[in-house]
């Protein structure tokens, strides 16, 4: 594309130049059939994508139904205003970004210490049995895992209630309970998607030259060593990458399941950013209002997402962009 | 003396990783296992929490009530026609413009490409996104669940990448001397070519799709279009009975055995909606693999 804007400026300047815009235009018309396959999914995110992305602009108008997006009246940041000062405001971010520290810090490292174990397993039987059977809950929806964990962690009768119980311990409301909401949240999450993220690292671990092995086994090289000296340096550069792509996620992550997941018990440890836009936008119809609050999270998103990058960058590591 | 002690910190090395490994297996194992037998317990041992190993007893009445929830049968063939529709619309958007990005002729496929990439950052968000599905009137209606998310940036990448990759420069080459036209050559050529890359796509899909409640929650009011994820959640979830849903018991009798049965219904239902996927899942998994694989490693 740049070839082509750069070539049109230059046509204005340098008559003679023409030959090359009109060369491009060739171009693009020999190949009308690609475009002509690739029109239906532009115009899909254009409409669906970047559409709403101009609709945001509700999120500094009074948004009237009657007068429609463009028709209301603006308000400047009176939205934003309003939510930053309003009393759940830290409670909320608190939230959010909790939860996904957490995540960070406990989901992340798992899948990937997971494939370094993998990786050492010999007896392929057994490595495929593991990961058959790890990538099952990839495959439970969200409303039955959340069902599940209702079901499991009930005070009378779920099996983890039994095994506390069975140990002389108390019964625990976990589903009921404001300190329980996180660990439950993060624990279930490592349980349903560590099999299947350790895909990515797994397939990283192929690639790292076996040839660093025998020189190590070699040089008396136990196997411990190796994975921290050989294995780890050579999937870093596909860790960045899902470490950027995780922080690209850090306040949206999961909030359908932490919707599910919520109750008025619990409330007060489980409401997020993204909830919250929920209820007030769409159960409460203050579109304006939620627009902003959503806008407020995506816009973190993206300056984390950029400042990650920015950082791997530094780091020499591999960068998105 | 160096080669036993390495060979003896190894093996404990193995002992210790062959333990974790299993114990792994038996967490993530475990709570599946153990909704498995309970749908198939007596229901007072389940509500006792008796079951924990081997079944106790042996019924089927879980199963039987949910064979007569009216809501549970519509809520099913509501998903499947979902799935199907959005996998058609998904499968051809994906393969086509996945096509089209993976050609080097193609003039601007970078400028396209950030324009996908980027909205995988960066979106409109919840609010923008109801009010356009307002505006084009797609509310309540099956649409509303099928074309927002017709095609995912991510599944494009993945698409192209496998074109980029499987199909050969020369081959084009080739077919171009021949007076190939890039249609004939998509569908001669790259289409049997990509049967790999189409079997991951519509899997991906259907698996979204199929798990998917978020949309029909926002977008769906009339009940009779919900698919089988919301009824679901509000058995599973907010816990009302399948009566309580359906609506169609009034009759004390069967209102006193849904209670009974409750518990049983629950393990039964996640069985049912689950067992499509999970049947489907271990024959495809090589697929499912690739796919994940040539699409995160590039993307």
């Amino acid at each position: 594309m740049s070839t082509v804007t750069s070539s049109k400026e230059k046509t204005g300047l340098n008559p003679k130049k023409q030959t090359r815009p009109l060369a491009t235009l060739r171009k693009v018309a020999r190949n009308w059939e690609l475009y002509l396959f690739l029109l239906p999914t532009l115009v899909y995110f254009l409409i669906f994508k970047y559409y709403p992305m101009y609709g945001l602009q509700i999120a500094f108008k009074d948004f009237m139904a009657v007068h429609g997006i463009l028709g209301s009246p603006w308000v400047g940041f009176e939205h934003f205003i309003r939510f930053f000062e309003s009393y759940q405001f830290w409670n909320l971010l608190g939230n959010s970004l909790l939860i996904n520290f957490y995540q960070l810090i406990f989901a992340f490292p798992i899948p990937i210490i997971f494939a370094l174990m993998l990786n050492q397993v010999t007896r392929t039987r057994f490595k495929k049995v593991v990961q058959t059977v790890t990538y099952a809950p990839h495959f439970i929806s969200v409303v039955v895992l959340v069902g599940m964990l209702f079901i499991f962690l009930s005070p009378s009768n779920g099996f983890v209630n039994n095994i506390i119980q069975l140990f002389g311990g108390e019964p625990i409301y976990f589903m009921g309970s404001e300190a329980w909401f996180k660990p439950v949240f993060v624990g279930s999450q490592i349980w349903q998607t560590t099999g299947w993220s350790a895909i990515i690292y797994l397939a990283a671990l192929t690639s790292v030259d076996p040839q660093l092995h025998e020189a190590a086994i070699v040089d008396g090289a136990t196997k411990l060593q190796r994975v921290f000296h050989i294995d780890i340096p050579g999937i870093l550069p596909v860790i960045m990458i899902m470490l950027i792509l995780e922080i690209g996620n850090f306040v949206t992550l999961g909030y359908q399941k932490v919707l599910l997941m919520q109750n008025e018990l619990n409330i007060a440890s489980s409401e997020v950013i993204q909830t919250y836009v929920y209820k007030s936008g769409l159960l409460n119809s203050q579109f304006s209002y939620a627009a902003a609050i959503g806008l407020f999270e995506n816009v973190i998103n993206f300056i984390l997402l950029i400042m990650m990058n920015q950082m791997a960058k530094k780091f020499k590591q591999q960068s998105l962009f | 003396m160096s080669k036993i002690a390495r060979s003896r910190s190894d093996k404990l090395f193995d002992a210790i990783n062959y333990t974790l490994l299993t114990l792994i297996l038996l967490v993530v194992i475990y709570p599946l296992y153990l909704i498995v037998i309970s749908s198939v317990s007596d229901p007072t041992a389940v509500n006792a929490g008796k079951v924990l190993f081997w079944p106790a007893g042996f019924t089927l009445k879980g199963y039987e009530i949910l064979l007569d929830n009216s809501e549970v049968w519509r809520g099913y063939l509501n998903t499947l026609l979902y799935v199907v529709l959005s996998l058609i619309l998904n499968v051809s958007l994906v393969i086509t413009a996945g096509y089209a990005l993976s050609r080097k002729d193609l003039i601007g496929r970078n400028f396209f490409m950030f324009l996908i990439v980027f909205t995988m950052f960066f979106s409109g968000g919840l609010i923008p996104s109801y009010l356009l599905v307002q505006q084009l009137d797609m509310i309540n209606t099956i649409w509303a669940v099928v074309i927002p998310s017709a095609v995912s940036a991510f599944h494009l990448i993945v698409a192209k990448t496998f074109f980029q990759t499987t199909i050969p420069n020369e081959l084009l080459e080739a077919a171009k001397v021949d007076g190939c036209s890039t249609t004939k050559f998509f569908f001669k050529i790259v289409i049997p070519l990509s049967v790999p890359i189409i079997a991951v796509m519509a899997l991906f899909s259907a698996v979204n799709e199929w798990n998917s409640f978020f949309p029909a929650l926002i977008y769906l009011q009339d009940q009779e279009l919900y698919p089988l994820q919301l009824i679901l959640r509000s058995i599973l979830v907010a816990s009302q009975d399948a009566a309580a849903v359906t609506g169609d018991a009034i009759d004390p009798e069967l209102i006193a055995e849904q209670q009974q049965y409750k518990e049983l219904i629950k393990y039964s239902l996640i069985i049912v909606s689950s067992v499509p996927i999970l049947v489907l899942y271990p024959f495809v998994q090589r697929y499912f693999v690739k796919g994940v694989m040539i699409g995160s490693i590039k993307g």
